[in-house]
Order: structure tokens, then C-alpha cells, then sequence
């Protein structure tokens, strides 16, 4: 009986009785949700056009955020760190489509991840050595993104609102506004649709796989960044931040391998669902909810909804 | 259209194809004239589709040569003999599954566009004159094979008759020289039929498109082509109009099986 109003009655009446700990495990929520979005966003333009799942996107996100931090230490300023990091991304993007991409076109799914898997630790390996192993701290100060927090009173308590968070957000919403137009109205971005759903017919049009490709990675590569900054202006840079990265794994269960707003949305509902879980359910189930809460959704959306939310449904007539 | 003399668009010369060991085409040379319509026909595995695959540069043969436009051709990838002016229809329908039919028809202009990338984002400036213009042409293209009606529909739940008109739509929204199809037919009923065949007939008229294409159906192409092209087994049987085709007597043979 305990446990049923443990289950049932106490975290509802908690979230009544306290409601300005609920906005702000909501708010909390939302800002890890949309970073995990993101993540999942890089994930998602690559799965997309070449249909491989790239498992060296998360290693990109801390390849970025080194780079940045090594050029403005070289005493580059920092937005031009930027611009540089953007220049050596699309050298990157390049480079991957010459030597791996358009040696294994047309191979297994399979192959295709394994290459990936392998540029995953040789950008590791190259990264440690160019950049040594010791973790620092994000320069997001000197990019010019406010820091500090304030307090939003609220239901007779209040909820603290970080400028990081909040930049965070604001953002993701531009970057993902922006990549919704580049989709819908450039030639290159229509270029993408047509390549991720019919190589051959995208041939055929006059369409150049290997330049789609390139753009792609280069996309990706910025999604990686700017995921990299704000990502890294909350902890500190080091290789660890990579597991982060494959928090996105789930993500995309949910949201679907192939869709954009898929990102978004499956990055929020593990956000916000792993925070007001970790809350209001976790006392009862110990500590450690969030590590595993995504993970257990995702499980559920693979047996009964595979395709995720907004996932091509894959019909194979017989 | 008559026998007249023509100018040559494209010739195919002394053309080998090998997987592995399987030889799909074996020494094949035919020519194509601008503004017919050129059939290519032959039993199943006869190295049809090899030969278009060939023209279009998904294939590229072990010997042989390309001529288009009187000069050879050199190898090139099939989104660079795109921009030559050829376009093409698959035999299996390779549509883009995820748009509708007017966004399926508006990637047949991609080459065309080639305004300003930020014009395009804001869809500002010249981006909104060019966009007009090229969706202008594209719903002309859409009135003219009658598939107004499925305008906005996501193509992958359109029946199989219609997607592949929609995907001669696309074709012809590159507005090719050349024009290649691979079993535009297939799968359809005899009414469907008819209706793609007038509107080939009508391609081939109204926008002098000189068109290549593949078809199983003897009495189709016997209505269709100027002039025919028989292959048998990746081996040219024959090459002329269809009467002499037709009273060809390996021909008849390779379509009747007579013991080999």
C-alpha cells in the first residue's frame, strides 16, 4: 500500500504542493533536453544522407570544443577560433569523404559503422596527441555568452533561471530554425532530402553524392561546436564529455533515426522525463534514475513503436 | 516520323561490359538520332538496362566508346552526364519517397537553380524570382501528364501507375536532349499503357525530346519506336525499323525460343 501512494498519490502532491520545484525541474529538464537534442541533431543530418550511424559524431562534439579552446589559446581571438575551427571541420568533412565515404559507397550499413567506429578512436589518438589529455575549461566568456543566474519568484518560492542555460536554448532554437530553412529552401538542402531518400534517383537529377556528403559532415560538424561549447561551458572539456554524447542514442529511438524535429522532441521528453523522474520517483527506486530512465523509455519505444515518433516507417511489401 | 536523314545525337561503339566473369554486353554499337524515339528490346537478361545504365554512367564499360554530340565522351559519373542533358526513368521507379509530387518534380530543376545560397535561405531577392520560374515550368510539366490532382501528395502512397508518371515528370523537368527510359510500362494495365504512350509520343512531339527506352511489350514498341535495337543474351540480334526488326528472323526466333 505504501508503495502504490509512493507510486501514485505522494509525487502528484508533492508537484501541487510545490510548484515552483516543479518549474524548475521542469525548466532544468528542458535546457539538458535540448542539449541532448542537439547531440542527436548531428547524429540525425548524417544517418540521413549516407544512412550510417555515425558513431564518431560524439568524439566531433570534443574534437570541437578542443580545437576552439587550443586556437584561443594560441592567442587567436576567440570568435576568429571560431571561424578557424569551421575551417578545419570542413578540411575534416573532406578528408572523410575521400578516404572512407566514397571507397565503401553502396557497402553494408555494418561496414559503413565500423569506419566510423575507427575514425572515432583515430580522432581520439590524433586528439591526445595534438591536444594532450588534461581536461580545460570552455571559453564561453570570452565568445561573449552572458554567465550568472537569476531568480524568477514564483508560487511564493522561485525558480532560478542560469544565462548559460537560457543562451543554451535560445540557441538550439536558432540553429535548428536555421537548418529547417537550409532543408526546405536551399538547392544544397533540397540536395540533402533528395540524396537521403534515393541515391540513384539523386544521381540521376544530377545530384553529386560526394559533395552532399561533404556538406553534411560539415554540418554536422557545426551542430558538434556549438554542441561542444555549451555542452563544455557546463562542465569542464575532456574526453569524458563523449559519453554524454551517446546519451543521444536514446534520443534517437525515440525521435527516429531520420527526422530533424524527432531530435528535438525526443531530446526534450528525455530531458524533462529524466529530471521530474529523478525527483519525484527516484527516492523509491534509489539513486542513479537518470543514468538508466532513458535508456528504459527507449527499450519500450523499440518493442512497441520501432520507428520512433517521427521515424520513416520502414514497410517492406512481401 | 520518316526515314529522312538525321543528324546523329548519340552513337554507342563497340560496347563490352563485364561483372566479373558474367558478360552483360558484348560488343554492341547502335546509334540514336536527334529527335526519334529509339527502342531497345530483348528478352529478360538480354544487358538492356545494362546498356542504359551504361549511357547514363552508373556503368562504365570495359571497352567501348561514348559518343554524344559528336565528341567522345569520357568516363564520366551519372550526376555529370546529367548536366550533358541526359535524364532518365528507372525500371524499379526511383522516386523520392519522402516528398510530395510537385517536390519530386522541383528536384528535376536542382541543376537550374543557381541563385544566391543566403537569397535561397531568406528566400529573398532573385531566390523568390528563380523559385517562381522554375515552379512555373514544373506545374506546366505536371498539367501536361495530367497528374494535377495528385499534386500535393506524398508520393510513396501513390499507385504504381502514377508514380511512374510522376517520375517522367521529374525527367522532364530537367528539360534533357535525351531522354532515357527503362520500362516505362512495366506492371501497367493496357489502359495505363495507352495513356503512357501517348504521352510519350507527345514528349517526343511537342518537345522534340529525342527519347531511348526499354520495353518488353512488342506490340507497344512496334507503335512507338522510329527505330529498334535488338539485343539477346548482351549481343546486338539486330538493328533497324520495326517492320525489318520484326521480320528479322533471329529476332523471332530469340522471342519465340527456339532450341539453342
Amino acid at each position: 500500500m505504501d508503495l502504490l501512494t509512493g507510486i501514485f498519490i505522494t509525487p502528484f502532491a508533492e508537484m501541487i504542493g510545490l510548484p515552483d520545484l516543479f518549474f524548475q525541474a521542469l525548466w532544468d529538464g528542458f535546457v539538458s533536453g535540448t542539449l541532448y537534442g542537439l547531440i542527436a541533431l548531428g547524429f540525425v543530418l548524417i544517418f540521413k544522407a549516407s544512412g550510417v550511424f555515425n558513431f564518431a559524431q560524439p568524439i566531433l562534439v570534443v574534437l570541437a570544443a578542443l580545437a576552439l579552446i587550443s586556437f584561443y589559446k594560441m592567442g587567436v581571438p576567440a570568435w576568429i577560433s571560431v571561424v578557424l575551427v569551421l575551417i578545419m571541420f570542413y578540411g575534416l568533412a573532406w578528408l572523410i569523404e575521400r578516404l572512407i565515404l566514397r571507397k565503401l559507397v553502396n557497402t553494408d550499413g555494418n561496414i559503413l559503422f565500423m569506419s566510423t567506429v575507427a575514425l572515432s578512436f583515430i580522432i581520439i589518438g590524433a586528439a591526445q596527441w595534438i591536444f594532450g589529455g588534461r581536461p580545460s575549461s570552455m571559453i564561453h566568456k570570452e565568445l561573449g555568452i552572458p554567465t550568472g543566474s537569476f531568480e524568477w519568484p514564483m508560487f511564493g518560492g522561485g525558480v532560478y533561471f542560469d544565462l548559460l542555460d537560457i543562451s543554451a536554448a535560445v540557441v538550439a532554437v536558432i540553429l535548428i530554425v536555421c537548418l529547417g530553412l537550409f532543408f526546405s529552401r536551399t538547392k544544397i538542402g533540397r540536395g540533402l532530402r533528395a540524396v537521403a531518400d534515393d541515391h540513384q534517383a539523386a544521381l540521376s537529377v544530377g545530384i553529386s553524392l560526394n559533395q552532399i556528403w561533404v556538406i553534411v559532415w560539415f554540418v554536422a560538424g557545426v551542430v558538434a561546436l556549438v554542441t561542444g561549447i555549451f555542452w563544455g561551458a557546463r562542465s569542464d572539456v575532456s574526453f569524458a564529455l563523449q559519453i554524454i554524447g551517446f546519451k543521444a542514442l536514446p534520443v534517437l529511438i525515440i525521435g527516429g533515426f531520420t527526422s530533424v524535429p524527432g531530435a528535438i522532441v525526443g531530446g526534450l521528453m528525455i530531458g524533462i522525463g529524466e529530471k521530474i523522474f529523478e525527483i519525484y520517483w527516484g527516492p523509491l527506486l534509489g539513486s542513479g534514475v537518470e543514468g538508466w530512465f532513458a535508456y528504459f523509455i527507449a527499450l519500450g519505444f523499440l518493442l512497441f513503436k520501432p520507428q520512433g515518433l517521427f521515424g520513416d516507417k520502414i514497410i517492406e511489401r512481401v | 516520323m520518316s526515314s529522312e536523314q538525321k543528324k546523329v545525337m548519340m552513337e554507342v561503339k563497340n560496347i563490352n561490359l563485364r561483372f566479373g566473369g558474367v558478360i552483360a554486353i558484348q560488343d554492341v554499337s547502335f546509334d540514336i538520332q536527334e529527335g526519334e524515339i529509339r527502342a531497345i528490346i530483348g528478352p529478360n537478361g538480354a544487358g538492356k538496362s545494362s546498356m542504359l545504365n551504361v549511357i547514363n554512367g552508373f556503368y562504365h564499360p570495359q571497352e567501348g566508346e561514348i559518343w554524344f554530340r559528336g565528341e567522345k565522351r569520357p568516363s564520366m559519373e551519372p550526376y555529370e552526364v546529367a548536366k550533358t542533358g541526359i535524364a532518365r526513368t528507372f525500371q524499379n521507379i526511383a522516386l523520392f519517397k519522402g516528398m510530395t509530387t510537385i517536390e519530386n518534380v522541383m528536384t528535376g530543376r536542382q541543376l537550374q537553380m543557381n541563385k544566391n545560397f543566403f537569397w535561397q535561405l531568406f528566400r529573398y531577392g532573385p531566390a523568390i524570382e528563380e523559385e517562381v520560374m522554375h515552379r512555373k515550368r514544373c506545374e506546366e510539366i505536371i498539367d501536361f501528364l495530367e497528374i494535377n490532382h495528385i499534386r500535393k501528395s506524398p508520393v510513396g502512397s501513390l499507385p504504381y501507375g502514377l508514380q511512374k508518371r510522376v517520375e517522367l515528370a521529374r525527367a522532364l523537368a530537367m528539360e534533357p536532349d535525351l531522354l532515357l527510359l527503362d520500362e516505362p510500362m512495366a506492371g501497367m494495365n493496357v489502359e495505363e499503357k495507352q495513356d503512357m504512350s501517348r504521352f510519350i509520343i507527345d514528349v517526343n512531339e511537342e518537345f522534340g525530346t529525342t527519347i531511348a527506352l526499354i520495353e518488353h511489350d512488342m506490340a507497344v514498341v512496334m507503335d512507338l519506336a522510329d527505330r529498334v535495337v535488338v539485343l539477346d543474351y548482351g549481343k546486338m540480334l539486330a538493328d533497324g525499323t520495326p517492320k525489318e526488326v520484326q521480320s528479322n528472323q533471329a529476332v523471332i526466333d530469340a522471342y519465340l525460343g527456339v532450341a539453342h
